[in-house]
């Protein structure tokens, strides 16, 4: 009876097995290249690592001069937009598992927006357009006991899908329009019109929509549904846009 | 005491070169409308033209003849070419436009564009309205019946 436990084994977990994936990623140094150029890495990961992790192991085990941005690493701060085997991807939400490993994996810069070095862009473009469609709450009255301004649920789900974007130029860099007209809005700054046209809180709507209205507004979509595709967030992006357009035809959110 | 003065509600950029009228809305809705239009037009010119009666094989000069004698048909095919081709143009001058790196280029290609669809018009229509079904000296079994009665 004493036996009972000798003879038990330990559980051991089964072992996950790391494998050797190839990453080409798209290099750009300002100060040396005159044109950007692909470097490949072998590195070590398991299906459970990301696209960031492999980017981080190349930083701190093979060489310190890739250059990328990240914050969070957990898919909200919308930093590490890339392009990951041709599709606008966040690094830190693709995992090794569901990409093709057998292959190597392209990483490259978004595109759209100037490439300053690696996989870094310079995105002041991108945010002037988001800063053009007036992204904030406007509204003349105080609220109630100055306290807060009620929703009905309802009114707050109108426009909850857009208020989930991060910003992180996933969609507009996937924009074909946006790839060759530099001028259009984008889907990002579109969206986050959406946010406060639909909100009922907001008396700004007019505004935005006489914005949109513009000859690189709205219009310019094509509905391709390249934004949709990207938006790590899986904001429905086209549906909005043609949420606003309808509303600019209707004069009214 | 203070009082706000609302903002305008216009930006204050973007305006300087606005138009009175919004081109690109009104093409998007013309796209839209005329889609739709050219849906039920087109298709029903192939069903009567390859389905209807003896079907493909019914196709000669006196038939397509025999059509543009018919006001009805005169109307369906000059509403069919001028939506059609306005609708196509459009779509091209986007595709110009998005695809057209250099302003030059851009320029000639929607040139190009303009003048292929007003040609086209302008044939199209003259060939509906001046149409001569019954051309003399034709031989009898490559026209239309009722030009014997003429």
């Amino acid at each position: 009876m004493s036996n009972a436990t000798i003879d038990q084994k330990p559980v051991v977990p089964e072992e996950i097995k790391s494998f050797t994936v190839t990453l080409i990623v798209r290099r750009f140094n300002p100060e040396v290249d005159e044109e950007p150029h692909w470097q490949d890495f072998d590195v070590q990961l398991y299906p459970t690592d990301r696209v960031l992790d492999a980017l981080h192991k190349i930083k701190w085990e093979q060489d310190g001069s890739l250059t990328f941005r990240r914050s969070c690493a957990h898919g909200i701060c919308g930093s590490d937009a890339m392009r990951i085997n041709g599709r606008n991807r966040l690094a830190c939400k693709t995992l090794m598992k569901d990409l093709d490993v057998t292959k190597p994996i392209y990483v490259e810069a978004i595109k759209g927006l100037p490439l300053e070095k690696d996989l870094i862009v310079d995105m002041e473009p991108f945010f002037a357009s988001f800063k053009e469609v007036q992204p904030f709450l406007m509204n003349s009255v105080t609220p109630v006991k100055g306290k807060e301004r009620i929703q009905t649920v309802a009114q707050r789900a109108r426009f909850d899908d857009t208020t989930k974007c991060i910003l992180c130029a996933a969609c507009t860099s996937s924009c074909p329009v946006f790839w060759t007209d530099g001028q259009y809005f984008g889907p990002a700054a579109i969206v986050n019109a959406h946010r406060f046209i639909f909100d009922s809180r907001d008396e700004n709507a007019a505004v935005r929509l006489d914005i949109l209205n513009d000859k690189e507004g709205v219009w310019r979509c094509r509905t391709t549904f390249n934004c949709t595709d990207a938006c790590p967030r899986g904001i429905q992006v086209t549906q909005a846009i043609a949420e606003v357009k309808q509303a600019i035809m209707r004069g009214k959110a | 005491m203070t009082s706000t003065i609302d903002a305008p509600r216009s930006p204050y950029t973007r305006s300087t070169k606005k138009s009175s009228i919004n081109w690109e809305k009104w093409g998007w809705i013309y796209m839209r409308v005329s889609g739709v239009v050219l849906v039920v037009l087109i298709f029903g010119h192939l069903f009567v033209n390859l389905m209807i009666g003896e079907g493909v094989s019914a196709l000669n000069f006196a038939f397509v003849a025999g059509k543009l004698t018919n006001p009805f048909w005169m109307v369906w095919d000059v509403i069919m070419l001028w939506l059609a081709l306005i609708h196509g143009g459009n779509g091209m001058r986007t595709l110009v436009n998005d695809y057209a790196t250099s302003r030059i280029s851009r320029g000639i290609l929607k040139v190009a564009i303009l003048v292929s669809v007003v040609s086209l018009i302008t044939l199209g229509t003259l060939v509906v309205f001046t149409f001569d079904p019954c051309p003399a000296g034709a031989p009898a079994d490559l026209v239309a019946s009722f030009c014997k009665t003429l």
